[in-house]
């Protein structure tokens, strides 16, 4: 009886750890920001790029801070969800256009619904880098001091933003 | 033709140098060495020495400027690691959350080691607890002896 317990074991041990790794999604990594504060930046505007917008200005409300790219092929999913969940007014949304062209990003705008506030852009990708974005599109919550509490890699859902974002807003807006 | 290609060889060279900025023979190595440390986020198994991702050659751009700018390897090193954590080490730095990661191989030759020896003393033991009886001794004996009579008789005969 022995016998078959001690493999048997080593079975059962080695289905929970393959089965956790199964669970796990190896493209989620924790970001090292979340409770620091944003990265300061100043860019200028997607459509307006005479007018800038920085770290300062966004302080002393909650915002989003929305990751995104007219190449950004999981980005186009994600877009009627920011467009919904925008119209709602919960928070303001800003997009940081992430290494793209003025053009195709207004068209890509124009054509889809401008969910955002005003869009940063970032042609070379700077300040994407200073928030750890590795893969577009990205969104991160940010609080009234200017700190990051929230992190979501890839692309947003209805449900993220109903059991995630939603009461971390809320209760930040407090 | 020839010239043609040879063209078009060369204005994908100039392309690809447009937005590296030159360093010297020490710069150089310095980038290369930091490359091979740090891993590339996009295909995680490559570092950014060896992935062509966008990610990854915007990373190496940042590194070269930093080196231009003065800074130390542990520097550009803290400076990623503070934007994309310490997966972003291709090698783990040994600390409180990578301890296990790091002695878990000892743990298991030492472990593999005791393992082997305790098979062995049991195994020892099993041997050693058998010895052979008066009786036996006696029975061998006289088989033994017995054969050897056989053999002399049979030489007679």
């Amino acid at each position: 009886m022995g016998k078959f317990l001690i493999p048997l074991g080593i079975f059962g041990v080695l289905a929970i750890f393959l089965g956790r790794g199964l669970s796990l999604d190896p493209k989620e990594i924790p970001s090292p920001l979340i409770d620091k504060p944003a990265p300061v930046f100043s860019l200028s505007q997607l459509d307006k790029p005479s007018e800038m917008i920085g770290t300062e200005q966004l302080r002393g409300q909650v915002w989003i801070l929305n990751v995104w790219a007219s190449w950004c092929v999981a980005c186009r999913d994600e877009h009627p969800v920011l467009v919904e969940f925008s119209k709602t007014n919960a928070v303001p949304i800003y997009g940081l256009n992430y290494k793209d062209k003025r053009e195709p990003a207004m068209n890509w705008l124009q054509q889809l619904g401008n969910p955002y506030t005003a869009s940063i852009f970032d042609e070379n990708g700077r300040v994407g880098i200073d928030f750890g974005v590795y893969g577009v599109p990205e969104t991160f919550v940010i609080d009234k001091q200017g700190v990051i509490r929230y992190k979501k890699t890839g692309p947003v859902t209805q449900e993220t933003i109903q059991t995630k974002i939603l009461p971390l807003v809320k209760k930040l807006q407090g | 033709m020839r010239r043609l290609i040879v063209l078009i060889i060369f204005a994908f060279a100039a392309l690809s140098n447009a937005e590296e900025i030159k360093l010297n023979a020490e710069g150089e190595q310095r980038v290369k060495a930091l490359a091979h440390e740090l891993r590339c986020l996009v295909c995680q198994n490559q570092t950014i020495a060896d992935s062509n991702a966008d990610l990854a050659i915007d990373l190496r751009t940042q590194i070269r400027e930093q080196i231009q700018a003065g800074e130390t390897d542990a520097q550009i090193k803290d400076y990623m690691v503070a934007r994309y954590g310490d997966f972003v080490l291709y090698r783990p730095p040994v600390q409180s959350n990578t301890v296990l990661l790091w002695i878990a191989p000892f743990l298991l030759l030492v472990g593999g080691i005791a393992f082997l020896f305790w098979q062995l003393s049991k195994r020892r033991k099993l041997v050693a607890e058998q010895p052979f009886t008066p009786d036996d001794i006696q029975r061998a004996d006289a088989l033994l002896e017995n054969s050897a009579t056989n053999e002399i008789s049979n030489k007679k005969t």
